[in-house]
């Protein structure tokens, strides 16, 4: 019954185990972009009720843990009779909370576009329309590309606390790899290497934007 | 047949009643200067006019479109009425030239070659025909200012309301706006402006407005006001004004 794992059988299993978190993490990401795309529209929008709502989608999903979040969709989607498995709730959890960080991290950008640029486009009679897509959110845009490139960034670390649902992503065959070899710390430190090797590009990424946008402007 | 008809016009900030009954006609052509202290309601009375302050009581008629008691269509009021800020407020992300097409290309669905005659005219007129292609970044404030005038005059408003429009300038930029602005008189143009530029008021405007707690204090001609104000109120307020 006993394998003997070479570093390399590790690093292989570890590569295909990062293949999902890599997809779960893009999924969260555009997933939870456009569906906090449509919160940040009804948080900035001058309806009391939608404005109200979404204040506390985005509060409920900033003031809890993920892990609770992911146990949520996980176990409560079951109780309903819903049969998913962990890779949908894990998407579906990642998603929701991703959602709330990036319209919350947008709403901070639009409201951080000045006042006098609202009032110049109104008094040149532009619609509210007109002024969120031609003067707004272009402005805004520039700003909240740095934030949320590092937002991807605890996206993908987010990922991890799937693993306590079963989702075999990075980290939890990371822990059935060190249950296996009896070599924790080699495994976990290719795990960590692994989730930097993903991130940091990341990083670079959004400075290299930012400078971009910097320069253009 | 007064352009600007302002009648019995209200507006309060919360408790503070800011605008007591503003009566005001301005016909085609007039050159209206307001002045007072600050919290005299300058500033708010002239934000009214195009629908930046919403009104309580009263109404606005600017060449047919009109606000009864804060109703009434916004946007058509704004295409008839162009604004200049103290704080210039272009568009950071356009170009110059960028800035003055917008809104005749948005609003007024102009296409883009006829904006862009338009804003390259604009931008003759101030004398920035060679900053078409220049971010507001790369302008000084007194250029800034121009390219905002040059945006607010390409959606051909009957009206152009300026708001203290030199008061953010370095001392020796404020002459090449004031140059714009008294060219601009001498053309015809329809201009109300909160200022603090007493002589300038004095030189291009055609009527002065003096704004006291919340009404109008005194009006009449520049010149004959300046040499003999007829309320303590704005004796000292000139005086106040010349020994700064």
């Amino acid at each position: 019954m006993f394998v003997q794992f070479t570093t390399w059988d590790i690093v292989r299993n570890l590569l295909e185990a990062g293949r999902w978190t890599l997809a779960l993490s893009l999924i969260a990401f555009v997933l939870g972009g456009l569906v906090g795309l449509a919160i940040l529209f009804a948080r900035i929008s001058k309806n009391r009720l939608l404005q109200a709502l979404t204040k506390g989608y985005i509060e409920v999903f900033q003031g809890t843990p993920l892990l609770m979040q992911l146990f949520i969709v996980f176990f409560g989607l079951s109780l309903l009779g819903v049969d998913v498995s962990p890779w949908i709730a894990a998407a579906v959890g990642l998603t929701l909370f991703t959602s709330a960080y990036l319209a919350e991290i947008w709403r901070g950008c639009v409201e951080s576009v000045p006042r006098g640029q609202w009032e110049a486009s109104a008094s040149l009679a532009l619609s509210y329309t007109q002024q969120m897509r031609y003067v707004v959110l272009p402005q805004a845009l520039r700003i909240a590309i740095a934030p949320t490139v590092g937002f991807s960034v605890q996206v993908v670390k987010g990922t991890a606390v799937t693993s306590i649902i079963g989702f075999a992503e990075l980290t939890k065959t990371g822990s059935m790899l060190a249950n296996a070899t009896f070599q924790p710390f080699l495994v976990f430190g290719l795990v960590a290497a692994g989730y930097f090797i993903l991130c940091y590009p990341l990083s670079l990424y959004a400075k290299s934007l930012e400078r971009k946008f910097h320069v253009a402007r | 047949m007064s352009l600007v008809k302002i009648t019995g016009l209200h507006k309060h900030f919360g408790a503070n009643h800011v605008l007591k009954g503003i009566d005001l006609e301005v016909a085609q052509g007039d050159v209206v200067a307001l002045i007072g202290r600050s919290g005299s309601g300058k500033s708010t009375l002239l934000r009214t006019i195009n629908g930046l302050e919403t009104i309580d009581k009263g109404e606005l008629v600017v060449d047919g479109a009109a606000l009864h008691d804060g109703k009434g269509d916004l946007r058509a009021l704004r295409q008839k009425v162009g604004m200049v800020f103290q704080q210039f407020n272009l568009f950071p992300h356009l170009t110059a030239g960028q800035n003055v097409m917008l809104a005749p290309t948005v609003v007024k669905s102009t296409s883009k070659r006829e904006a862009e005659d338009i804003a390259k005219e604009m931008l003759l007129k101030v004398g920035l025909s060679d900053k078409f292609n220049s971010f507001p970044d790369q302008l000084s404030g007194g250029q800034q200012q121009r390219v905002a005038i040059a945006r607010a005059l390409a959606m051909k408003p009957k009206v152009l309301l300026c708001d203290e429009i030199t008061s953010a300038l370095d001392p020796e930029l404020v002459n090449e706006v004031l140059a714009v602005v008294r060219q601009l008189a001498s053309e015809g143009m329809t201009l109300i402006m909160v200022t603090h530029e007493m002589r300038f008021a004095r030189d291009v405007g055609n009527k002065l407005i003096f704004m006291h707690q919340g009404r109008i204090h005194e009006s009449g001609d520049p010149k004959t006001v300046f040499a003999a104000p007829q309320t303590p109120e704005l004796a000292g307020f000139i005086g106040a004004v010349q020994e700064a």
